[in-house]
């Protein structure tokens, strides 16, 4: 199912009495998600996306704007009539209820037609629990599981339903590191599986990008980039995107355009087609080229050794004066940097070099 | 070695010492001087003399017409107000955490009655229900009103003191119970609300599959205590009837022990000691019959 959001709104009245300013959670969303597609809201701390999703699930009002499942305008339906699944923070099981019991509950909620049989819902849900592969732990109580089993129940609870969009809510924050990994692979697999349209929340990039077929970036309230991870990764429109997106984050160096050069420290480091003014520089870690003559002098602190590749880590004014503390390169182990000298010289890739206007933060190019 | 553990152990017996020293002067030791009392026959309180050991003590108090209306009043009131407060108490516990901006101010509505001394709510209760040379009181003019005739609740007949008694009693142990029940509704996560709505789950549905299962804990620990102090009951009899409950025919049992000490036909100790024991007996059973049925409610 399409989800489609247009002038989507939701502002909180302000709860402290002496300061009435509103906090505007979500500003004006129009997007559009395709059907059958795993999508990603991402987005530091507070930035609206949970209150997005809840307004997505139906779970809050809408102070503006509308929301629309394929053509059926659902913003008014309460959310057990949109047929969606979700999939909360703390998974939010039942600790009073068996597995197999927190998996049927959404089933017994049926009335009429719709009503099914003890047999009916036991043979749905152990459907449910054999697609995250819990089928052997149906007897147990959720505290007697792991975090990710957990995490797994409350999948297989959203699903039972089969609903028509699935929201999981920063799905991997409780989980520790190496299940992390393991469970966004499983979520993608379930995903592809079902073909059911997920939307997940997460404030961790990696996670987005590794995983979703489209990334949505947000900032207070604001999307700010939509497209595939790879195309945000490459194309960033502005410089809190680029900067958001990343690991290590990429380089800000503060920089000016005169006469179609771009220059950082008054050396010309790439020729730019635009007009004369200040600007940020963003440069991917993996955009720098170690070259003897190149043209960006950095201060040379230490080479870290990562195997495969070799992170030189070095200091620039132009650097510091943008808020990157140290700029951090990343280049093959076969180069050699002689670490007993105290300059680096770097040439630099165009396709990782992002400029950015120093006023507006919007991208030039 | 068994000497060896005696030694490792004797630190131990020595920080237990005060706690044991006091548990045993104030509850080991007038537990068991009860029980010898109430297995003295004929015990004189002036001379301190008995006649020889049985249990004619018990066998006394349980034909005694005053120890039998004193159980049954005690029976009455705890079967009726202990459920009737805590189901009271839960509904509105649940109107409280539903309104929003308001429920401070209930909630210290509600709690007023428990910081409120026993015999200043007894006085309350007597303008409302005692008939006096001025007024029928406000409950008989509100049944006149309707066209009925006046009761008299507090010297009449025996339904209309029970009556009173039970309405006292609630009005009495209802804001305890409100206290603690709020607090754990309040304590019950949202997001399992959230969960259940998404599934489309009726009001009554959530309450009766998640609400409750999630404070069966606490409403257990109040129907228990409610259970031990309902038995308990004495003071608030004394403030709406006044201290000669036996020819009122309102007496407790804790009321049948103390007139046997100290009221008019006082000067007993054994009889009152059996009518004691006879009550933790009762109070033990009970209890012990609420806990297993708890636990198995809350395993399932």
């Amino acid at each position: 199912m399409k989800v489609v959001l247009r002038e989507l709104t939701k502002i909180f009245p302000s709860r402290d009495k002496k300061d009435k300013t509103e906090v505007v959670a979500v500003d004006d969303f129009n997007i559009e998600i395709p059907d059958g597609k795993l999508v990603g809201l991402l987005g530091p701390s507070g930035c609206g996306k949970s209150t997005a999703l809840n307004l997505i699930c139906g779970l809050e009002k809408p102070t503006r704007g509308q929301i629309f499942f394929g053509d059926e305008d659902v913003t008014d339906l309460p959310p057990e009539e949109r047929g969606v699944g979700m999939v909360f923070q703390n998974y939010a099981l039942y600790p009073h209820m068996t597995v197999e019991k927190n998996i049927t509950f959404p089933l017994e909620n049926f009335k009429g037609d719709k009503k099914l049989t003890k047999e009916e819902m036991s043979a749905k849900a152990l459907e449910a629990a054999k697609l995250v592969q819990i089928e052997a732990l149906m007897a147990r109580k959720p505290k007697e599981m792991s975090g990710g089993q957990q995490q797994r129940v409350a999948i297989a609870r959203a699903l039972v339903k089969r609903p028509k969009i699935l929201l999981l809510d920063e799905p991997l924050s409780n989980l520790d590191a190496r299940l992390r990994l393991q469970t966004r692979e499983e979520i993608r697999r379930i995903q592809r599986e079902t073909g059911i349209t997920t939307i997940f929340v997460t404030h961790d990039q990696e996670e987005a990008m590794s995983i979703s077929d489209m990334i949505v970036v947000m900032k207070s309230g604001r999307i700010h980039q939509v497209g595939r991870p790879q195309e945000v990764y490459d194309k960033p429109v502005n410089l809190f995107v680029a900067k958001f997106l990343g690991t290590p984050a990429i380089n800000v160096f503060k920089g000016y355009i005169r006469n179609k050069g771009l220059y950082i420290s008054d050396s010309k480091v790439m020729d730019i087609d635009s007009p004369d003014r200040e600007v940020f520089i963003g440069i991917r870690p993996e955009g720098f080229i170690l070259e003897e003559n190149g043209p960006l002098e950095c201060r040379l602190d230490r080479v870290e050794v990562m195997g495969r590749d070799i992170s030189v880590v070095s200091f620039h004014d132009a650097a510091t004066e943008a808020g990157t503390v140290c700029v951090r390169s990343i280049i093959s182990a076969e180069n050699d940097v002689d670490e007993s000298k105290d300059k680096v010289r770097f040439s630099l890739k165009p396709n990782k070099v992002h400029v950015f206007d120093a006023q507006t933060e919007e991208v030039i190019r | 070695m068994k000497k060896l553990r005696l030694d490792h152990n004797l630190t131990g017996w020595l920080y237990m010492l005060p706690a044991i020293l006091f548990l045993g002067v104030f509850m080991v030791y007038p537990l068991i001087d009860v029980l010898i009392y109430s297995v003295e026959e004929n015990y004189n309180f002036a001379s301190q003399v008995y006649s020889g050991y049985g249990f004619f003590n018990y066998s006394y108090v349980l034909h005694d017409t005053y120890f039998v209306q004193a159980l049954k009043n005690t029976f009455i009131i705890v079967i009726i107000t202990v459920p009737v407060s805590t189901g009271l108490a839960l509904l509105i516990s649940l109107g409280l955490s539903s309104i929003g901006k308001v429920q401070s101010l209930f909630q210290t509505v509600y709690f007023l009655p428990y910081v409120t001394n026993t015999l200043a709510v007894g006085l309350v209760f007597m303008v409302l229900f005692k008939k006096t040379a001025y007024s029928d009181g406000l409950i008989n003019l509100l049944i006149n009103a309707f066209g009925g005739k006046s009761i008299d609740f507090i010297d009449g007949p025996y339904w209309a003191k029970i009556m009173v008694m039970c309405i006292y009693t609630i009005w009495v142990v209802i804001p305890f119970k409100i206290l603690i029940l709020t607090s754990a509704l309040a304590s019950v996560n949202q997001d399992y609300y959230k969960a259940a709505r998404v599934d489309g789950t009726s009001p009554f549905r959530i309450f009766y599959r998640i609400t409750l299962p999630m404070i069966s804990s606490t409403i257990f620990y109040l129907i228990i205590t409610g259970f031990i102090g309902a038995f308990k009951a004495y003071s608030d009899e004394v403030a709406l009837f006044g201290t000669d409950l036996n020819s009122a025919g309102m007496n407790t049992i804790v009321g049948y022990v103390y007139d046997m000490l100290y009221g008019n036909s006082g000067g007993y100790p054994s009889y009152a000691s059996a009518a004691a024991l006879i009550l933790f007996a009762i109070v033990f059973t009970i209890t012990v019959i609420n806990l297993l049925i708890s636990k198995k409610a809350m395993t399932q």
